[in-house]
């Protein structure tokens, strides 16, 4: 019997450097609830995301995917999640139409050059999808790094930081398709210094020294 | 598979794009070739003597020099921690790194040895087998570079330490490699130096992108 997604960060306790950043961290996320990570510079809100995501160690405590702790069966815990971080993870060389082809095929979505223009155009980059990267200014390049949410198929969505150089409109259309995914029983972490208005069960989650 | 061409095509997409980089391996090679005939002199036995050695020596030193790149790029950018989000086998993802390695910087060094074997009078006989320790030879070395690439991965002084670990691993294929033509031209033949070079061969193969992928699950923690 499969269980039913559910994030679950438990006793979790966190340092890097030899210092302390979070100590005895437990919260849960269920099908279409937002986290919303806020804190100062420096107290561990990218390194949590890297936990979550698995990419970093943590000192105590675990995360939990489905009941199950996500190293247990890590591969399957992958194709659940979608992480998006500081590092937009695009090849300047390659136009906006390749970077997120090559995104597909790796993130294993069947995806047609329909879906990936409309997922550039929903972004606003009607017109500019086969322009190399390198030519576009950096709040397009964080529209092309977006435009894979919504090629993305995974229930949980961890985001590092996505508002940066985005105009007002851009932001509009980044929280309507998030709305969108917590509609459909997704999940969303996300860390930001501004404000983000989200429909569906959400919390934001204060991290302090 | 796909998640496996698609970063073949990627690497060498974005490699085409990056030509300088590309050729500096190449034209390092071109100019240590070009450079020790000048140095030595026009005596004609002297260079066919020395020619495996030197260019072994020259494809040995081109290939450390592009290593570094393997997977720095993918670093900055933040690709290569998509790669080990991504639910596929690493290893493999790795693999097709590996292969666009060589493709780029391996095997022009193998198109371009039979120009420099005529440069330095080699017979056409001994610039085949040449070719064929290089065709080889050079996978090797991007397989177990591709190792030292990343361990060093987001070291400061990575390049050096790069060399310090690579050249070890490189001397048996530089050996075998360059003792292949050298045993022909004694009349032994090179049949065994091939059986050797195919014998390192399969095992870098098959453990360094294993040996890559765990190196770099440990450079994100």
């Amino acid at each position: 019997m499969t269980l039913p997604n559910r994030l679950e960060i438990k006793n979790l306790s966190l340092s890097r450097g030899g210092r302390q950043l979070l100590r005895d961290l437990s919260f849960s996320l269920n099908p279409g609830e937002w986290l919303h990570l806020q804190g100062d510079n420096g107290i561990g809100k990218t390194s949590l995301l890297r936990v979550i995501c698995s990419l970093a160690p943590l000192d105590e405590g675990e995360v939990l995917w489905r009941g199950q702790n996500i190293h247990e069966d890590l591969p399957l815990y992958l194709k659940d999640i979608f992480f998006v971080g500081h590092k937009l993870a695009l090849k300047e060389e390659l136009t906006a139409f390749e970077n997120l082809a090559i995104e597909c095929a790796l993130m294993g979505v069947p995806a047609k050059d329909l879906d990936l223009k409309q997922a550039l155009d929903h972004f606003g980059l009607k017109g500019r999808e086969h322009v190399p990267l390198g030519i576009l200014s950096q709040g397009q390049k964080r529209r092309v790094a977006l435009a894979k949410l919504k090629l993305a198929r995974a229930p949980l969505w961890v985001l590092d930081e996505p508002l940066v150089a985005l105009d007002s409109h851009t932001v509009e259309l980044f929280t309507q398709l998030l709305g969108q995914h917590l509609t459909s029983a997704g999940m969303v972490i996300l860390t930001s210094h501004q404000p983000i208005q989200l429909s569906g069960l959400g919390r934001v989650l204060m991290l302090s020294r | 598979m796909k998640a496996f061409t698609a970063i073949l095509k990627r690497d060498l997409r974005v490699a085409m794009h990056r030509k300088v980089e590309v050729l500096s391996g190449l034209f390092f090679y071109l100019v240590v070739a070009t450079l020790f005939p000048l140095a030595i002199g026009s005596d004609l036995d002297i260079l066919r003597r020395i020619a495996p050695g030197i260019l072994w020596v020259g494809a040995l030193l081109s290939s450390m020099l592009t290593l570094g790149r393997l997977f720095e790029a993918d670093w900055q950018d933040g690709s290569l921690e998509q790669l080990v989000l991504t639910p596929h086998n690493l290893s493999l993802l790795v693999f097709a790194k590996i292969i666009s390695h060589w493709t780029l910087c391996g095997l022009p060094l193998v198109i371009l040895a039979p120009v420099l074997g005529l440069m330095f009078d080699l017979p056409i006989e001994f610039v085949l087998v040449l070719m064929g320790t290089l065709l080889i030879g050079t996978p090797i070395l991007s397989c177990l570079g591709a190792i030292a690439s990343a361990l060093t991965l987001g070291l400061r002084g990575g390049g050096v330490l790069i060399s310090l670990l690579v050249l070890p691993l490189f001397v048996p294929v530089l050996v075998f490699g360059s003792g292949a033509v050298e045993s022909l031209a004694a009349g032994l033949g090179s049949q065994a130096y091939f059986s050797i070079l195919m014998a390192m061969l399969m095992p870098a193969v098959f453990f360094s992108p294993w040996a890559c992928a765990t190196a770099l699950r440990v450079a994100f923690e």
